[in-house]
């Protein structure tokens, strides 16, 4: 299976095609869809043999390409995945394809633009997970940044202008600091941008100390954590649907991953030593923006508080340094990436028909629209952390791993198991309960096929994820045990380090 | 008998499916019956079960793996001992009643499928609770009878008041979630599983273990998880102050009122925490907490259930004020006595709610008592039920609820545990109250005046009440005119049916209680064993019944019974006037002493006010405001201020170039 470069594939593909369909104006919009259709559908199969080729039982990296790019620099195309990285792939490429088919009537302008926006956006995601070089990380990493910029500018809402500056800089500014520390380790491995070689690499623990708040803000800006997340509600309220459905589902989970691939390996020491911190900053996101979300009149706004809560629970199990805690930050990432893109596809249905985020301008779908009643519940209820959605296991495990490493955060964090449910479901019921009376709304049809098609997938997902979450637990196992074992003997042998000192 | 184990969830489970899924191809009565079918097979499964428990086979085995984290694995099993069998038994029972019965109730409304839907998961939910062998699962449970809970309360989801008190419901049990999580958690934390046996076995170990959650305050760690998983049972079995759910619940479809909020759902903090018997006998400050507040809940409840006219409300009052007692059984160690009134309360409180959707049915879906009145002509079924539910309820001989509640006020009177003799106070003074409002349910309802006929009796005061009221059910066409008649037999047979449990239930006293029924199920350490004590002085039903003829409980469940009697058949307009001569105590009553109000104020306001708050300085003005958009600004200013510098004239840079050498020279000649 590994004869052919399927990570490859899974980056060049999407952007072969999106490049493409660039070729076209808005008179063939119908092939433009078509064939993007066709890319992402393309993207999402060669994907597949990562996921039936994989070997669940090491934490070495699979799938390696290998190839010098710059060699005066020792910068090299390197890919490869862990059980870590394959999910995100696999998630982001079938969110790809949902996209595409959710776009599919609403974006009548400038199609061809749209859709090769997402689709070289796919491309790049996929790269920024299964890059093993850290300059070719770099590159992915901001190169994501253009597509959605111009994804919220040009399709965007009214104030589309100031969010996707807002974006654009914060998340700029956040990641410069961490070139800085590429540079920094660079110099320090003798000439080495490989990942691997760098998570060799013993480091000082004032150095460990300084390249994890240069790593910090970089990640934490995307994550988002607590106070750097004000960017994501104004982006998600002016992106367009699919706009928020990518940004929420993949590009969030690039902050968790950097920690796991960077920060975590890397400084060991330091993420013990300042562990406390991000746990605390994660509580504070937790109970804050679930307090923030309660008195949200935005559908989008609320859900991307809601977003930021939920993400608050992956900083938290990650930083937690416990095999549960750990495994469920990855869960929860994988989890919110479905459920969270459900939740805007969503939005985007009742947007699509009445062109109002508004929660006020609803009122009594649940008459007219028992499908998507049906399926809003259903994703209301993830979100909540309900036993039996996936939205649970994610929640479940970081708070065990939380439990283990403090009492205080794991309490703080669990108050937002009663606000999630606050607002959530006073969402659900001012949007689909009550009386269906507003005259606006008389007219409103029920899900249509293309909706059922992209809203069912993940319907099914999160149940099963939720009944059966092993597949997932036992993808990233092998990887996250390596992971805490280095961490482990890191902290091991500090403690001895100290021992001595003292004597 | 694996097989027959998964038989009895999952038939309710593929019932549920067909009728939520079925949609037309089915149809309506491919819907009940779906659903019907799935609960009688689970039903008789759950015989079998039971009488192979009896013959000793227990059960204790997982069936399948959920998740593998780390070192700890997570997996749904079944524990099968007596006190599962029991729950199974009546869950399985009362369910299927509910389930005949409301082919009657619901047959105009057009939700008819989705409501067999829901109530076939409950059944699932419920069994899973029951069924579980770890903390887990039984949180799974416990969650998924939640979630149908909030779908049945609003099940009319364009009534403005039921989607309140389904979200109402739904964030009050999360409340009590929220202890219960902590509570999982600490278990898992220090006893590093979830499996009962283990964490049962382990727990002797750990009765010295503290921990310390304050920095310097040492706290027992049993009594910490023991209070956090109470917290829990708070919420669902509604124990003051998570109590205010459960009237409001009283919005969704009367059947369901019956068979969740009243018979079984509610009951799932009794079973679980006397599931966990062997942890909360180890902690006696949990016991006190569990005493007192199932003292509160007994008697205070039960006040209020006495100034409500809505007939759904004073059940649900009187529900409130029974799962106190069965709180109070289980502060006291007698944890056998509270599972042992939980099943006969089960089955008279579904008569009583039943018989209620009956008069309801029959008074064109009017649930104010005041508009009702010598019924007992009309529905002699109803009432003869109702009136066994009745008795039963207020605990006089020989009905079920006389030996439960008997039993509990003994065990509470021979505990030691402190604030047992609070918890016997309150219980013994609600006994009086219990005689009292059961029968001025049965007394406004089926005797006196038939005041439906002039039907405008108390419309004023009744404005704010709710009504069991599905659409287009002729609400308008309704009382007043034709005299109402007993319901059909879909609904009449579930209610003989569980109206004679309601009798015979108590009669199996010797067995349950005395005989060693649940054995090594439930765990009493022996300086709370009050129970043996109990058994010395029992010497048979009949013998039981006639010691408690000369007790003080039986005079005054009496005395309640006879008050109600002066009150509102001798002389029904004593109660007005006693309701303005009293008008501050009832007000308290009637605001349900200000627990909602506060709540409404202190948490949703709070909370609202507070994330308001954040929004608007937090994230707008400091985040937004000076941390990012201040930086910009003040990028902008620096850069407005340098643009001043470059501005493109000649003359300007000439000028600059000129004033520089000038000052240049002036330092350097100045030097020199």
């Amino acid at each position: 299976m590994t004869s052919a470069p399927w990570l490859s594939l899974t980056i060049w593909i999407p952007i072969a095609f999106g490049v493409a369909v660039l070729a076209f104006n808005d008179r063939h919009a119908a092939t433009v869809r078509r064939i993007a259709l066709i890319g992402a559908v393309l993207g999402l199969a060669v994907s597949l043999p990562l996921y039936t080729g994989f070997n669940t039982q090491t934490s070495a990296m699979q799938f390696v390409e290998l190839a010098p790019w710059i060699p005066r620099f020792s910068i090299n195309y390197n890919l490869g995945v862990d059980g870590i990285s394959v999910l995100f792939i696999l998630l982001n490429s079938f969110i790809t394809v949902l996209v595409v088919i959710a776009g599919w009537a609403s974006i009548t302008k400038r199609v061809a633009q749209y859709m090769a926006a997402f689709l070289i956006m796919s491309g790049l995601l996929n790269g920024v997970f299964a890059a093993l070089d850290a300059m070719l990380f770099y590159v992915f990493f901001e190169a994501t940044l253009i597509p959605m910029f111009i994804i919220i500018g040009v399709w965007g809402g009214p104030n589309r202008v100031y969010a996707a500056l807002k974006f654009f800089l914060y998340t700029l500014l956040g990641s410069l600091l961490m070139l800085v520390s590429f540079l920094y380790l660079y110099d320090k491995s003798g000439g080495s941008f490989s990942i691997q070689d760098w998570w060799r690499l013993p480091l000082p623990l004032g150095v460990q100390i300084l390249l994890f708040f240069g790593f910090l803000l970089g990640f934490a800006v995307k994550v988002p954590m607590w106070p750097v997340h004000t960017w994501l509600p104004d982006a998600h309220v002016e992106a367009p649907t699919g706009g928020s459905v990518i940004l929420a589902a993949i590009m969030l989970k690039m902050g968790g991953y950097g920690f796991l691939r960077f920060s975590l390996p890397m400084f060991p020491v330091a993420s013990h030593l300042l562990g406390p911190l991000v746990f605390w900053m994660s509580a504070i996101a937790i109970v804050y923006t679930s307090l923030v979300a309660l008195v949200q009149e935005d559908m989008k706004k609320l859900i991307a508080y809601s977003s930021v809560a939920h993400m608050g629970f992956v900083t938290m199990g990650l930083f937690s340094l416990d095999a549960q805690g750990v495994q469920g930050a990855v869960f929860q990432m994988v989890s919110h990436g479905l459920v969270s893109g459900a939740l805007f596809l969503c939005v985007g249905v009742v947007y699509d028909r009445m062109h109002t985020r508004e929660i006020s301008a609803y009122g009594g779908l649940a008459r007219r629209m028992p499908l998507y009643a049906f399926a809003l519940m259903l994703f209301t209820m993830a979100n909540v952390g309900l036993p039996g959605t996936s939205g649970f296991v994610g929640e479940f495990l970081t708070l065990i791993g939380a439990f283990a490493a403090s009492t205080w955060v794991a309490l703080g964090a669990t108050t937002g198991v009663i606000l999630s449910a606050a607002y959530a479901l006073w969402l659900y019921r001012r949007v689909a309960f009550g009386a269906l009376d507003k005259p606006s709304l008389a007219a409103i049809a029920d899900l249509e096929p293309r909706e059922v098609l992209v809203l069912a997938p993940l319907a099914l997902l999160v149940v099963y994820y939720g009944v059966h979450p092993q597949p997932i637990l036992d993808a990233s196992q092998a990887s996250v045990d390596a992971l805490l074992r280095g961490v482990g003997a890191a902290l091991a042998s500090a403690a001895k380090a100290a021992a001595y000192a003292q004597l | 008998m694996q097989q027959l184990y998964l038989l009895v969830p999952l038939a309710p489970l593929a019932g549920a499916l067909i009728a939520g899924l079925g949609g037309r191809a089915i149809g309506r009565a491919g819907a009940h019956w779906a659903a019907i079918l799935g609960v009688t097979v689970s039903f008789l499964a759950s015989v079998a079960i039971f009488f192979d428990v009896m013959h000793g086979n227990v059960f204790n085995g997982s069936v399948y793996t959920w998740l593998t984290s780390g070192a700890t694995r997570f997996e749904i099993g079944f524990l099968i001992d007596r006190l599962t069998v029991l729950m199974m038994v009546v869950v399985t029972f009362v369910s299927l009643m509910v389930h005949i019965y409301t082919i009657g109730y619901m047959a105009d409304d057009p939700g008819y499928q989705r409501f067999f839907a829901y109530i076939a998961l409950f059944t699932f939910s419920m069994l899973m609770l029951v069924m579980a062998n770890n903390f887990l699962q039984l949180f799974f449970g416990w969650e998924a009878v939640g979630l149908v809970s909030y779908l049945l309360i609003g099940f009319w989801y364009t009534r403005p008041t039921a989607i309140f008190a389904n979200l109402k419901a739904f964030l009050v049990n999360r409340v009590g979630d929220f202890g219960f999580l902590i509570g999982i958690g600490l278990v898992l934390a220090h006893f590093g599983t979830l499996d009962y046996a283990t964490v049962f076995a382990q727990a002797p170990a750990m009765v010295r273990t503290s921990i310390e959650i304050l920095p310097g305050t040492p706290w027992l760690l049993i009594s910490v998880i023991c209070i956090c998983l109470f917290i829990g049972a708070m919420g669902k079995s509604a124990q003051f102050p998570l109590h205010v759910w459960l009237p409001d619940s009283m919005e969704g479809p009367t059947p369901i009122s019956a068979l969740i909020h009243a018979a079984t759902m509610v009951t799932a903090g009794i079973f679980m925490v006397s599931r966990m018997s062997p942890l909360f006998e180890l902690s006696d400050a949990a016991l006190s907490f569990v005493l007192v507040i199932g003292g509160i809940t007994a008697f205070f409840m039960a006040l209020i259930a006495v100034v409500q006219y809505d007939i759904k409300r004073v059940i649900a009052y009187s529900t409130l004020s029974q799962l106190g007692y069965m709180t109070v059984a289980l502060g006291a160690s007698a944890y056998s006595v509270g599972m042992f009134h939980l099943m006969t309360h089960a089955f008279f409180k579904a008569v009583l709610f039943l018989g209620a959707g009956s008069v309801i049915i029959a008074m064109h879906h009017e649930q104010d008592m005041r508009k009702m009145g010598g019924l007992r002509k009309y529905m002699p079924i109803t009432y003869l039920t109702m009136l066994i539910g009745a008795l039963a309820n207020a605990g006089l001989p020989p009905f079920a609820g006389f030996f439960s509640k008997d039993s509990i006020l003994e065990a509470v009177h021979l505990s030691h545990t402190p604030g047992a003799g609070f918890a016997y106070l309150m219980v013994l003074a609600g006994v009086f109250v219990g005689g009292l409002y059961s029968f001025r349910l049965i007394f406004y309802t089926f005797h006196g005046e038939e005041r439906f006929r002039t039907h405008d009796a108390g419309h004023a005061a009744d404005a704010g009440h709710g009504h069991d009221a599905h659409d287009k059910h002729g609400h308008d066409a309704g009382h007043g005119h034709a005299p109402p008649h007993e319901t059909p037999a879909v609904v009449t047979v579930p209610l003989i049916l569980l109206a004679i449990p309601s009798i015979a239930a108590g009669w199996t006293i010797g067995t349950v209680l005395y005989g060693g029924y649940f054995g090594p199920a439930i765990y009493i350490s022996p300086e709370h064993e009050g129970l043996a004590e109990m058994a010395r002085e029992y010497h048979g039903v009949i013998n039981m019944m006639l010691h408690g003829l000369t007790s003080l409980p039986f005079w005054l469940a009496l005395g309640g019974a006879a008050t109600a009697f002066y009150l509102y058949i001798l002389n029904p307009a004593l109660p007005g006037v006693l309701r303005q001569k009293f008008s501050f105590v009832v007000n308290i009553l009637m605001e349900k002493y200000g627990c909602d109000r506060f709540n409404q104020w202190f948490f949703a306001g709070g909370a609202r006010a507070i994330g308001g708050g954040l929004w608007k300085f937090g994230d707008v003005a400091i985040i937004d405001g000076i941390m990012v958009n201040g930086t910009a600004r003040v990028v902008g200013w620096i850069g407005g201020l340098v643009r001043l510098f470059q501005s493109g004239y000649i003359y300007q840079y000439a000028f600059t170039m000129i004033i520089g050498v000038f000052v240049l020279l002036t330092l350097w000649l100045g030097h020199a």
